[in-house]
C-alpha cells in the first residue's frame, strides 16, 4: 500500500517529464528553420492589433508573397526593448524587429542590429530629418515605418468664448496672451506631460528646439528660457501644477474634461478626439520666435536584427521592403495612424484626409531625438533634462539652478 | 530570511526520534542505500527549484553588480570584472543618500502606523459584536486589490487639479496641496497610500494572535480586578510577542521592496523626492533608454543586504526570547 504511493508519483513525473519535452519539441519547432519557405518572426509594439486586424492582415500577405509563413508578436513599448536585449543575448532575436526609434541606437550599440548597406534596404526615398533617429557615425539601422509627432490640440468652443482667435498664436507671447484671455474667462489654459520618464522629455522638446537650445548644452540661455516659459504658466496658473505627474494619457483626460484650451499631444490621440464632446482644432506648436517649433519625431523604425544565419536575410530584406514601398506604406501608416516617412506617400495621405496636413508639417519640421549623431548619449541627457523639468515646475530649484545641474550631470555621464 | 525551527528544543527531540521509523528492519535490510536515493529523488525537486529560481537568480544579480555591462557586453558577453566600482559608484551618487533616507523613512512609518492601526482594529474586533465579520471582511479589500488598481486610485484622490482630498481641504477652508507634485509631499503620500494597504494584512495576522490567547488568563485576570489596559499590558502584550515579531519582519521585507506602489503615484519624483532605494534600481535598470544594468543590480544588492539585516535581528530576538 505504501509503496503504490511512490510508484504512482513516478508515473506522474514521467508523464510530467514526457509533458515537458513535448512541449521542449513545440517549441523547438516553431524556432526559425533555414529551409525555402519556412517560419519568420516579426516582433511589433503594437499589441493593441488582434490577430485579424488590417495590420496583421497585411504582415502575413508580405510573407505570403515572399513565400514565407509569417509569425508576429505584439509587445508592450516599454517592454521591447528589454526583450529584444535579452532574445539577442540568448541568439534568437526575431528576423524582424519593429521599434520605437529612440531605441535604435541602443540596440545599434549593442550590435543587435544589422545596418541597411549589409541587408540592401533602400532607405533613399525616405524623410531625411525621419532617417536621421535611425542612423549612427553614418551607418543607418533600419527603415522609419511612419512617423507622428506633438502638435496643440485647441478646444474651438472654448477659446471662442474665451475671445481668442486662434490665427493670432504664432509664437510665444501670443501664446501666453491666449492663455491669459482664457484664464480672465475662468477656464484653464494649457496641460501638457512633465512626468519624470522619457515622456516628459518628449514634450518639452518642442519648446526647447522652438527656443533654439541644443541638446549638447543645457544650461545655455535659450534653453533657460524654454523652462522658464513652462515654469511660469504653472506659477500664473495657465497649467495645472498636476503636469509634473501627467503622462500623455492622463494630460488627454484632463483637455478631454473641456475645461483646457490647449493641450500638447501627439497623433496617436486622433481617434480619441474624434470622441470628445466639444469642437477641437490643431495647430503646431510654436516655435519662440514665430514659425513652427522642430517637435521630436515618435514612431517606429522597422530594422532586421543580426542572426547567427545570414542566408535569412534576403528574405527579412523582401517581408521589409514589401512593408514600406509603394501603397504597402500608405496602408500600413493608415493602419496605425501615423504620418509616412515619405513625402510622395505624404501627399496622398492628406490628399485622402485634409485634417491630416498639419501633421505633415509638423513630421516635416520635427526631428529625431538620437539624431545630431547623439546616438546613445541622448537617454544620457535627457534623463538630467526631465530631472531639471521636475526639479524647477516643482520649485525645488529656479530654471537656471536646475539646467545648470543637469548640464553637469550629462557632461560627466557622456564625457 | 527563514526561523530556524531545528534549533528549538522540541523539534531537536522530532528530529531524533524520526530516524526511528524507517530502521523498521524489514525496509532497511530489503534495500540498503536505497532509502537514501529516495530521499535524494525525492528532495531533487525542491533543490532544483531553488537553485533555478533562487540561487542562479541572486548569483546573475551579484555577478551583474561587480561587472561593468554596458548594451554591448550584455549582449555580446565579455563585461569586464569591475570589482567594487559600481558599488562605489552608487554609493557617492547624489541620489544615494535621498533614496536611503527615503527608505528608512518610509520603512519605518509605514510599518509603525500600520502596526499600530492593526493592533487596535484587532482588538476591536476581538470583542466580537454584531457585523463583527463583515466590517473585518471590508478590512481585507485593500489587500485583495491589485495593486495597479489602488495605487492608480490613490493618484486619482491626491491629484492636484480637482482631486477629492483636496476637495475635503476646501470645505474646512484649507489650501489645496499638491500631494504628488511637491517635494515636500510626495513622500508623505506615497507612505500614506502604503499605510492603507498594509492595515490589512497586520490585522489578520494579529487577530489569529490573539485567537490563540487562552481567554482563562484574562478571566483570572479580571477576577484578580486587573483592569482593561492593565490586562492588555500583562496579558495581551507579551503573549501576542511572539506574533507581533513576526508581523514587523514580514511586514518589514514588504515594505523595503514596494516598488509599484512608488512607481505609479509618484514614479520617484518629482526629483527623487519620494525616490526609494526599489524605485531607484529600478530606474537605473529600466527606466531609460540606456539601461545601466550594473548599478541596478548593485543597488538591488544592497537592499537584499538591508532585508538579510533585519531577519538577522529578528533571529537574535527569537534566540534571546527562547533562552530567557
Amino acid at each position: 500500500m505504501t509503496r503504490s504511493i511512490p510508484r504512482g508519483r513516478t508515473v506522474g513525473a514521467a508523464l510530467l517529464a514526457a509533458a515537458l519535452a513535448a512541449t521542449a519539441v513545440a517549441c523547438s519547432a516553431e524556432s526559425p528553420s533555414t529551409e525555402a519557405g519556412g517560419t519568420y518572426t516579426v516582433w511589433d509594439p503594437y499589441p493593441q492589433f488582434t490577430e485579424d486586424s488590417d495590420w496583421v492582415g497585411l504582415l502575413k500577405d508580405c510573407g505570403t508573397s515572399a513565400g514565407v509563413t509569417v509569425e508576429r508578436t505584439g509587445y508592450d513599448t516599454t517592454d521591447l526593448t528589454n526583450k529584444a536585449l535579452l532574445a539577442a543575448q540568448q541568439g534568437n532575436s526575431p528576423d524582424v524587429l519593429i521599434i520605437d526609434n529612440p531605441v535604435i541606437s541602443t540596440l545599434a550599440e549593442a550590435g543587435v542590429l544589422t545596418t541597411t548597406a549589409e541587408t540592401n534596404l533602400d532607405v533613399s526615398t525616405m524623410e531625411p530629418n525621419l532617417l536621421g533617429a535611425g542612423q549612427s557615425e553614418g551607418k543607418t539601422y533600419g527603415v522609419p515605418i511612419g512617423a507622428n509627432t506633438l502638435a496643440l490640440y485647441y478646444n474651438k468652443d472654448l477659446l471662442a468664448d474665451a475671445g481668442v482667435d486662434v490665427a493670432t498664436v504664432t509664437d510665444w507671447p501670443s501664446l501666453t496672451a491666449a492663455l491669459v484671455k482664457v484664464k480672465a474667462a475662468g477656464k484653464k489654459g494649457i496641460t501638457f506631460s512633465a512626468i519624470g520618464t522619457e515622456e516628459g522629455s518628449f514634450q518639452f522638446l518642442p519648446w526647447f528646439w522652438g527656443a533654439g537650445a541644443e541638446l549638447t548644452a543645457l544650461d545655455a540661455p535659450p534653453a533657460v528660457a524654454a523652462l522658464t516659459l513652462w515654469t511660469d504658466w504653472l506659477a500664473a496658473g495657465h497649467a495645472p501644477n498636476s503636469v509634473i505627474n501627467n503622462t500623455q494619457t492622463t494630460s488627454w483626460q484632463e483637455f478631454a474634461s473641456g475645461e483646457y484650451a490647449f493641450s500638447e499631444n501627439g497623433t496617436w490621440q486622433l481617434a480619441n478626439a474624434a470622441k470628445l464632446d466639444f469642437e477641437y482644432g490643431i495647430i503646431p506648436i510654436p516655435a519662440r520666435a514665430g514659425g513652427t517649433a522642430p517637435a521630436p519625431t515618435g514612431g517606429e523604425f522597422i530594422s532586421i536584427p543580426v542572426q547567427p544565419d545570414t542566408g535569412r536575410y534576403a528574405t527579412s530584406q523582401q517581408l521589409v521592403t514589401c512593408l514600406t514601398s509603394g501603397d504597402n506604406l500608405l496602408t500600413t501608416d493608415t493602419t496605425l495612424s501615423y504620418i509616412a516617412p515619405v513625402a510622395a506617400v505624404q501627399e496622398q495621405q492628406v490628399a485622402a484626409n485634409a485634417a491630416l496636413k498639419v501633421w505633415v508639417d509638423a513630421v516635416k519640421a520635427a526631428k529625431g531625438r538620437t539624431g545630431d549623431d547623439l546616438g546613445t548619449r541622448y537617454p544620457r541627457i535627457s534623463e538630467p533634462l526631465w530631472t531639471a523639468v521636475q526639479s524647477a515646475l516643482s520649485g525645488a530649484q529656479t530654471p537656471q539652478e536646475a539646467l545648470s545641474a543637469a548640464q553637469r550631470t550629462a557632461a560627466s555621464a557622456t564625457s | 530570511m527563514g526561523i530556524d525551527v531545528t534549533r528549538t528544543p522540541r523539534s531537536a527531540t522530532v528530529r531524533e526520534a524520526a530516524p526511528a521509523v524507517p530502521t523498521a528492519p524489514s525496509a532497511r535490510r530489503r534495500r540498503p542505500g536505497g532509502a537514501r536515493w529516495a530521499a535524494w529523488a525525492f528532495l531533487a525537486p525542491v533543490v532544483v527549484y531553488l537553485i533555478a529560481f533562487y540561487a542562479y537568480p541572486l548569483y546573475r544579480n551579484v555577478e551583474l553588480s561587480l561587472r561593468e555591462y554596458t548594451v554591448r557586453s550584455f549582449v555580446q558577453g565579455g563585461a569586464p570584472f569591475a570589482g567594487l566600482d559600481n558599488y562605489r559608484a552608487v554609493l557617492a551618487a547624489p541620489t544615494f543618500p535621498q533614496a536611503l533616507l527615503n527608505t528608512l523613512v518610509f520603512t519605518v512609518t509605514s510599518l509603525v502606523c500600520q502596526f499600530a492601526v492593526g493592533l487596535l482594529l484587532a482588538l476591536f474586533f476581538h470583542r466580537h459584536f454584531p457585523l463583527s465579520r463583515t466590517l473585518r471582511a471590508l478590512f481585507l479589500v485593500p489587500w485583495l486589490l491589485p495593486l495597479i488598481v489602488s495605487a492608480s486610485t490613490w493618484s486619482w484622490l491626491l491629484n492636484s487639479e480637482a482631486s477629492v482630498v483636496n476637495a475635503g481641504l476646501a470645505l474646512v477652508g484649507a489650501d489645496p496641496v499638491n500631494w504628488l507634485t511637491s517635494p515636500r509631499w510626495s513622500l508623505v503620500s506615497v507612505i500614506i497610500a502604503n499605510i492603507w494597504i498594509g492595515i490589512p494584512f497586520n490585522l489578520v495576522v494579529l487577530y489569529s494572535g490573539l485567537q490563540a490567547i487562552p481567554r482563562q488568563l484574562h478571566e483570572a485576570a479580571e477576577l484578580d480586578g486587573a483592569g482593561g489596559w492593565q490586562r492588555f499590558r500583562w496579558i495581551t502584550w507579551p503573549l501576542l510577542r511572539p506574533v507581533s515579531a513576526i508581523t514587523l519582519l514580514l511586514g518589514l521585507v514588504y515594505t523595503l521592496k514596494v516598488f509599484d506602489l512608488i512607481w505609479i503615484m509618484t514614479r520617484g519624483g518629482p526629483t527623487d523626492s519620494s525616490t526609494t532605494l526599489a524605485t531607484w534600481s529600478y530606474r537605473l535598470g529600466f527606466g531609460n533608454l540606456l539601461p545601466e544594468f550594473g548599478s541596478g543590480a548593485a543597488v538591488g544588492n544592497l537592499l537584499i543586504l538591508l532585508a538579510v539585516a533585519a531577519g538577522g535581528c529578528y533571529i537574535g530576538f527569537e534566540h534571546r526570547r527562547r533562552l530567557s
